[in-house]
């Protein structure tokens, strides 16, 4: 495929940001927003590995109904890694702090971040809370699950529990600041004509992220600190024997961590919101209707957590609100749903990897939703709730959303950031296989729950066993599908053809820039004098196919 | 009905529950279904390859037809959360809210173990004998970390909290043998807390019953605990010491130093024995002291029994 003349790379550019200084050091104290999300993007990879690896221990272990091949203790400390580490060290940074902030200037055709310095700095808490806690989860380990519940956490485990919490602490404060920096960028550092309505979805994807992070992640922080005032000085906060109220951490904690997967799945639909249209060569379906809906989900998310509380012992009326509160926020998920299907009609589709992946994200972030109807309704959540189906229901969601979201994102800016193609055949072929293992080892765990096998479980009853040496089995193909990427993606840094600087024709000041960008982003002021995803009307005819 | 996968229905609240769940199934699969159906058709009838008429309507027409679909699209799923909630809020409602004139078994949950105690004084550990076709309120609670009480086949679940009470119930319809889980993560030995609870037909839970030869009430337990504990040296009828009257107290307003009222209910009675400063009932000097660590989980709930069965609201019942 030959681009038009016009869509290839202009002839005499400035130095990209992967040219000039390569030092280590230069990395290192780099303020370049590019440089900084190449940074973090690595970093996230190996923890994604890290919490890869507790859970393929998790499904083999489950893989017979024995708890044959650690012990309880050793269990215990591996689900609490895989959640640790996959929460606050992948999933949170995950798509903002790669993809966001190499994105998000270029997008708005600033510079860069509104401040590069507090973005290095956002990645250096970053880094070393992370390295703290993970030291803390390999010298020892915690067994308290990545909830830290009370008052077990504060009065009953005898593990490194202070440790583990401060690392997350301090990465909060990473959280908090690449919020803050987004939410002035995008406020401050829009090209001249960028109007809000003009902004790319993935944008206002952040921008909501953003605020979600500013919010919420105080009171995680205040939240560990009180968790950390108990265990140490024996201060009765939560624990009952202390005077405590043994209910109020987990209102304090879903306070955070339910805004979190929106944290989460909000810049995967952001992501999803960009290919499908570029893709479908169509105008997405209803800009501002998405754009309400990003806005709505993160406002009425953060009211929604006592729906993880509906048998904790909180008030019934109390249930009844977040009930409805939890079906009210679904509205605008479903929107999201529909519309990306509508984006579809009249378009005129290619499967390129991008837009597999991104397919696969709205057919799991789907199923995921629909699993979540259940769990709202109060007496359904009595029975399924801290079983498999909870599992199966957030992994949905977390894993098959937001992971599958962030592969689509890869693939789809990789030519720009790297400025190289990857074999597309082994990108499309790895796309349908995570799809089908995803499917292949979370599918069971609804079913599991639905017979009432609780989650946290070393061994387990053996009528539960054919569905979960499926589970296992599924793992094994879903791995290989993590795995491949790594791999074609490794070698298209050294041997992929070079990218040109629009390979999929898309729409986005990202792309009118050179692959990879100049360090300056922008050779010239870019001025915005147009609708956001102005696919053109494709005619009857064939001749898309034959460009 | 009875639905694969799921666990038999073993309680009266399992039916109405199954049903629920089987129109869930059956909403979330069709739309599923149905979206799934569209965007297939969409990619295959617009795959770049095909030969199609792709032109779009005027910008107005657009417009309308997008008011249109998504006005649909958020008031059918609006309407139907709705209904929803409202089937679901009223089954919750009642597995919240016991019937009058169950069985009662006290419930304290430990690492890793359940230990139970009928009001008729019957003692069991990770085991609950229990006659079907009676309802039966659990009055439960942890001696340390939070568990949750879990029977699948009744489709009940409560967390059991320290600190607290927390009440569950259910009537088993079914005589058997019925798993009982801890899902609420407590620990190392987590998976391990384990128990069963046997529903038996009215004669056999006659026999049992008769099994467990002459037992003493909670009750009654709570009383000789009272006199030993020497609560009845300021409580008792001919106490010299300046302290409320128990009889007639449960179940009744308090109203305390502070000028607020409380309930006195089982809650309020554990915080008055273990914390007695936290509520003074008005009138009263706060000199009684905390009976923390002199008494268990079990033993409040036998003194609570007894303060319950000298009178009051509810247990004139």
């Amino acid at each position: 495929m030959t681009p038009p003349a016009a869509l290839l790379p202009a002839p005499a550019h400035a130095a990209s940001y992967l040219e000039g200084d390569m030092s280590i050091r230069a990395w290192l104290t780099t303020r370049d927003h590019k440089r900084i999300a190449i940074m973090f993007a690595i970093a996230i990879t190996a923890f994604f590995f890290i919490g890869g690896a507790a859970a393929t221990l998790i499904r083999i272990e489950l893989a017979t109904p024995a708890g044959d091949l650690v012990s309880a203790e050793t269990y215990n400390k591996l689900f609490t890694m895989h959640g640790v580490v996959m929460v606050w060290f992948f999933l949170i940074p995950s798509i903002p702090a790669t993809l966001g902030n190499f994105l998000v200037p270029l997008m708005i055709g600033a510079k860069d971040l509104a401040f590069p310095r507090l973005n290095l700095t956002s990645f250096y808490l970053y880094v070393g809370g992370a390295l703290f806690t993970l030291a803390a989860l390999f010298a020892g380990g915690v067994d308290t699950g990545w909830t830290f519940y009370t008052p077990f956490s504060t009065m009953f485990s005898n593990t490194n529990v202070i440790a583990a919490i401060a690392g997350v602490f301090i990465v909060g404060f990473s959280s908090i600041l690449t919020g803050l920096n987004f939410i002035v960028t995008v406020h401050k550092l829009r090209a001249p004509g960028m109007t809000f309505f003009r902004l790319p979805l993935f944008v206002w994807a952040i921008y909501a992220t953003s605020v979600i992070l500013v919010l919420a992640t105080p009171v995680l922080g205040m939240t560990l600190a009180l968790l950390g005032i108990e265990r140490i000085w024996h201060i009765g906060i939560f624990d009952p024997s202390l005077g405590g109220d043994p209910l109020l951490f987990q209102h304090l904690f879903w306070f955070y961590s339910h805004p979190a997967v929106y944290i989460m799945v909000l810049p995967a639909m952001g992501i999803a919101s960009e290919i499908i249209p570029c893709f479908a060569r169509s105008p997405v379906f209803g800009y501002r209707t998405m754009a309400y809906a990003i806005i709505a989900i993160a406002v009425i998310g953060f009211l929604v957590w006592g729906h993880h509380m509906f048998v904790s012992g909180q008030s019934v009326y109390a249930g009844l609100v977040f009930s409805i509160l939890s079906y009210l926020v679904a509205i605008p998920s479903a929107i999201k749903v529909f519309n990306w299907t509508a984006t579809l009609y009249k378009g005129s589709i290619s499967f390129d990897a991008p837009m597999i992946y991104a397919l696969g994200f709205v057919g799991l972030f789907m199923l995921g939703g629909m699993s979540g109807l259940f769990l709202a309704a109060l007496a359904l959540d009595v029975q399924l709730t801290d079983t498999y189906f909870v599992v199966a229901h957030f992994h949905y969601i977390m894993v098959g959303g937001s992971v599958t979201a962030y592969l689509a994102g890869i693939h789809f800016w990789w030519p720009k950031i790297t400025g190289r193609m990857y074999p597309a055949r082994w990108a499309q072929f790895a796309a349908v296989l995570i799809f089908l293992g995803f499917n292949f080892t979370f599918f069971p765990q609804y079913l599991l729950g639905i017979e009432g096998m609780p989650r946290r479980y070393h061994e387990y009853a053996p009528q539960f066993t054919t569905l979960n040496v499926l589970s296992s089995a599924g793992a094994v193909i879903l791995a290989m599908g993590y795995l491949l990427p790594l791999v074609y993606l490794g070698w298209s840094l050294v041997r992929g053809a070079r990218a040109p600087q629009n390979p999929w024709r898309a729409t986005g000041l990202e792309w009118t820039v050179p692959s990879p960008p100049p360090t300056e982003n922008f050779a010239t002021q870019p001025h915005v004098d147009e609708e956001p995803y102005a696919y053109p009307p494709v005619a009857a005819s064939r001749q898309e196919a034959a460009t | 009905m009875s639905l694969p996968f799921m666990p038999p229905e073993a309680s009266s609240l399992a039916s109405r529950y199954d049903v629920l769940f089987a129109a869930m199934t059956a909403l979330t699969t069709a739309v599923s279904l149905a979206v799934t159906i569209v965007g297939l058709w969409f990619m295959f009838r617009f795959r770049r390859r095909a030969t199609v008429d792709r032109s779009r309507p005027p910008a107005a027409a657009q417009l309308r037809r997008r008011r249109i679909l998504e006005t649909i699209w958020i008031g059918v799923p609006l309407l139907l959360f709705i209904a929803a909630f409202a089937w679901s809020a009223s089954l919750y409602y009642d597995r919240s809210t016991p019937p009058a004139g169950a069985l009662e078994v006290a419930v304290v949950a430990k690492q890793w173990m359940w230990k139970l105690e009928h009001a008729t004084g019957q003692r069991e550990i990770d085991v609950l004998h229990v006659p079907v076709n009676v309802p039966v309120k659990l009055v439960m609670t942890s001696q340390d970390a939070i568990h949750s009480f879990f029977v699948p086949a009744f489709r009940v679940k409560q967390d059991v909290l320290p600190g607290r009470y927390t009440v569950l119930w259910f009537t088993a319809t079914r005589a058997g043998d019925y798993q009982l889980y801890c899902a609420e993560y407590c620990g190392t030995d987590h998976a391990r807390m384990f128990g069963h609870v046997i529903a038996l037909a009215p004669p056999q839970y006659q026999r049992w019953l008769d099994a467990q030869g002459a037992t003493t009430t909670m009750a009654a337990h709570g009383e000789a605990l009272f006199r030993a504990l020497g609560c009845s040296g300021c409580h008792g009828a001919n106490a010299s010491v300046h302290a409320p009257a128990l009889e007639g107290l449960y179940g009744r307003p308090v109203p305390l130093a502070d000028g607020t009222t409380i309930i006195a209910d089982d809650r309020y009675l554990r915080d008055s024995i273990l914390l007695p400063k936290r509520q003074v009932a008005a009138g009263y000097e706060p000199i009684m002291p905390s009976f923390a660590g002199q008494v268990d989980e079990a033993e409040v709930l036998d003194l609570i029994a007894y303060i319950r069965h000298l009178g009051g609201k509810e247990a004139l019942r």
